[in-house]
């Protein structure tokens, strides 16, 4: 066990991957002497060197294109996007080839391919670093998507991924990146895809989040616990596959949820979710469920980010209303 | 590589055969342009320190490609930069207030003043390359006389849209100048790794496009170099490419430790030895055309615009919430009236 941050446990699980994988290759932009813009692969360059933590030059079709030539002759390429906002130019090559290859080759050719990266707003970033984009990629069919919320998390997760056959877009939220330090296992270990956490159990509201918006979530439940109402909190980790079975479970308990989603809300994951409780739990609910989510604005430049993103204070007014609208 | 002024400011044969090309006016408003861009990008470094504007992207050791460069566009060409071009967007005509704004994560530091074209600046490298292509394309299509320019970076050249925009611009030939800053890194990344050819003005000839090479801390001959360009663009000769051979004294951003990838020595030969700002003053002192009082009296000078422009953004109304909502659509949707009242009332209305 060991003390680290978030981005030190994704750094550490990059090490362990690289040592035991020797298929492993870690490409990017600035992720070599420099050692990621937030570290993220500090000293491996040094450790590995330049054939197994390549530095490319500066064109993300280029970077994800050339992985999936890699990946189909057995390497397995883990390939840094710097921030989810420039993954722009690689798109083609993720909708159109990586996410179908298996299913276009039926399972001739490998794809097992990681992207990471960094995303999501709070921290005050230059403008067009913040977007929460994932819904894009869990909209396509053919790639798994994960966000971790914690550092143990991140390592068992990240690994996990690598292992895995099918494609993952890797999410990463730069706010929780040093947000706090954990005790995360030394060595390889995993947490399997497609599992959700129970962050706490409760009986009133299931709330549901993902990446920087559990802390929030967790936040907004700790106020209403003051006002008496037990919050479950549950933590996605897997968006793709999601954990349907934990969520239905809770909801079939509580009978009212809150969606906590940093992104827009038109087409986030939340209005899948609702969609997906809707069909599996519709019996079961006791109140409309509510999203707690950005407006569907424009990412703002940072002088307007607390208003646009959700905050524990939001959460907390959807959750008094499910509660009231219930009857509890 | 051309050069007209050696780092110590002595004049070059090409510098002494165009010397009377530009009047002795304009050679001292390259000098008082660059010190201003100097002295904001100095401040704004401090700002960020003090937590006053966010993350910043420094300039220093680009003034003379920037200064240079921009003094030769007239008011009706279209300017397209990246996210370092402070020294053009000053010199084009943005507020200094304005600059700060952006940097302040301010929305509005985006909009120039009425007649300015300047875009926004560009935060995807190389995306605005193809767009600057379009405004030349503009320019041949209603057959007027503006051209445009795409400011970027050596990392920018490895990216697909610097190579559509070259083609596009050779196809049509185009009205456009496509001005590479090559600083010699894309953040940690040394040129050498970005690309396998010596230069990126060797590229042009794919296209079909002259490319120049120049020293970009020599103002005189990135001004010569950009004339050239633009009357060649303006008569209907098509597009440029120029790589301007400068470096950045500083790191990438304000986030950034450039210490971490570049050789110290490397670091100060450029400093030391090739300062842009230092070899024109020394250029124009030895050729008698300015005094040491006077480049005194243009920093105080610049100083105190640089106060004032702080003073100005710090002192704009603040941003509201309810601006998250403006300029979205050209009209506010239903759906987007109804989010704009629940950011006001804080109220969840379809609950209530
Ligand atoms: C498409 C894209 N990928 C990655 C980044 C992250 N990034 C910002 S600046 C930069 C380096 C740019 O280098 P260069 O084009 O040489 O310009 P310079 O910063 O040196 O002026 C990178 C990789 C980005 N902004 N856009």
């Amino acid at each position: 066990m060991a003390e680290l941050t978030m981005v030190q446990a994704i750094c550490d699980a990059l090490q362990v991957a690289l040592e035991e994988m020797p298929e492993v290759l870690l490409l990017g932009e600035d992720i070599g002497k420099n050692g990621g813009v937030f570290r993220a692969t500090d000293g491996l360059w040094e450790q590995f060197g330049d054939e197994r933590v390549i530095d490319t030059p500066l064109a993300e079709a280029g970077i994800i294109g050339s992985s999936i030539g890699l990946a189909v002759n057995g390497f397995k390429p883990v390939a840094e996007v710097q921030f989810l906002t420039f993954i722009y130019p690689a798109f083609e090559q993720i909708i159109s080839h990586i996410a179908r290859l298996h299913t276009r080759t039926q399972g001739a050719f490998p794809n097992s391919i990681v992207i990471r990266a960094p995303y999501g707003g709070g921290i005050r970033a230059p403008e067009l670093h913040s977007d929460s984009t994932e819904t894009f990629f869990v909209h396509t069919p053919g790639l798994k998507v994960v966000v971790p919320s914690t550092p143990s998390d991140a390592k068992g997760l990240l690994l996990a991924a690598i292992k895995q056959p099918d494609p993952v877009i890797f999410l990463e939220p730069m706010k929780l990146y040093r947000a706090f330090k954990e005790e995360v296992p030394t060595g390889w270990y995993e947490i399997p895809l497609g599992s959700a956490r129970l962050v706490q159990t409760g009986t009133d509201v299931t709330i549901i989040a993902w990446g920087a918006m559990v802390p929030v979530a967790m936040q907004g439940a700790s106020e209403c616990e003051k006002s008496g109402i037990s919050c479950e909190v549950i933590d996605l980790r897997t968006l793709d596959p999601v954990d349907e079975e934990t969520i239905i479970q809770s909801v079939t308990k509580t009978g009212r949820v809150v969606i906590v989603q940093e992104a827009p809300r038109t087409l986030g994951l939340g209005s899948e979710l609702m969609a997906m409780i809707q069909e599996q739990a519709f019996y079961s609910l006791e109140a409309p469920m509510v999203r707690v989510t950005s407006y569907d604005v424009p990412v703002p430049m940072y002088a307007l980010e607390d208003d646009f993103r959700p905050t524990a204070e939001k959460v907390a007014q959807a959750v008094y209303k499910v509660v009231q609208e219930g009857g509890r | 590589m051309i050069q007209w002024v050696t780092p110590e400011g002595k004049l070059t044969k090409q510098g002494l055969k165009h010397w009377s090309k530009f009047s002795n006016d304009e050679k001292r408003e390259w000098l008082r342009w660059m010190i201003l861009a100097r002295q904001f990008d100095r401040r704004a470094i401090l700002l960020q320190r003090q937590g006053r504007i966010g993350t910043y992207a420094p300039l220093e050791g680009q003034e003379a490609a920037q200064i240079g460069s921009s003094m030769a566009l007239h008011p009706e060409d279209w300017v397209f930069p990246s996210y370092r071009e402070h020294g053009v967007a000053l010199k084009v005509g943005m507020p200094i207030s304005q600059v700060f704004l952006y940097w302040m994560g301010r929305v509005e530091g985006c909009k120039p003043p009425e007649g300015v074209r300047l875009m926004p600046p560009t935060v995807p490298i190389a995306t605005q390359i193809p767009q600057a292509v379009g405004a030349a394309w503009a320019s041949k299509l209603r057959k007027e006389t503006f051209v445009s320019v795409a400011y970027f970076g050596d990392g920018a050249t490895s990216e697909g849209d610097f190579h559509e925009g070259l083609n596009f611009a050779g196809v049509f030939k185009l009205p456009v100048i496509f001005f590479c800053q090559n600083n010699g890194y894309a953040i940690s990344v040394p040129f050498n790794r970005q690309s396998a050819s010596e230069t990126i003005a060797e590229r042009a000839k794919a296209y079909q496009i002259p490319g120049v090479l120049v020293d970009g801390n020599d103002v005189f001959a990135v001004r010569g170099v950009m004339e050239e360009a633009i009357a060649r663009a303006r008569k209907g000769d098509g597009p440029t490419l120029i790589e301007a051979v400068t470096y950045r004294k500083g790191s990438h951003t304000t986030a950034d430790d450039a210490t971490r990838y570049r050789p110290s020595d490397e670091v100060k030969e450029w400093i030391e030895e090739r300062d842009p700002v230092e070899r024109w003053r020394a250029c124009l002192l030895h050729e008698g055309l300015i005094s040491l009082e006077e480049v005194e009296s243009w920093t105080h000078h610049c100083d105190e615009q640089v106060d004032l422009g702080i003073k100005e953004a710090e002192s704009s109304t603040p941003a509201l919430a309810t601006h998250l909502f403006e300029y979205v659509y050209h009209e506010v949707s239903r759906k987007l009236m109804r989010q704009k009242t629940e950011c006001e009332t804080r109220e969840i209305p379809w609950l209530n």
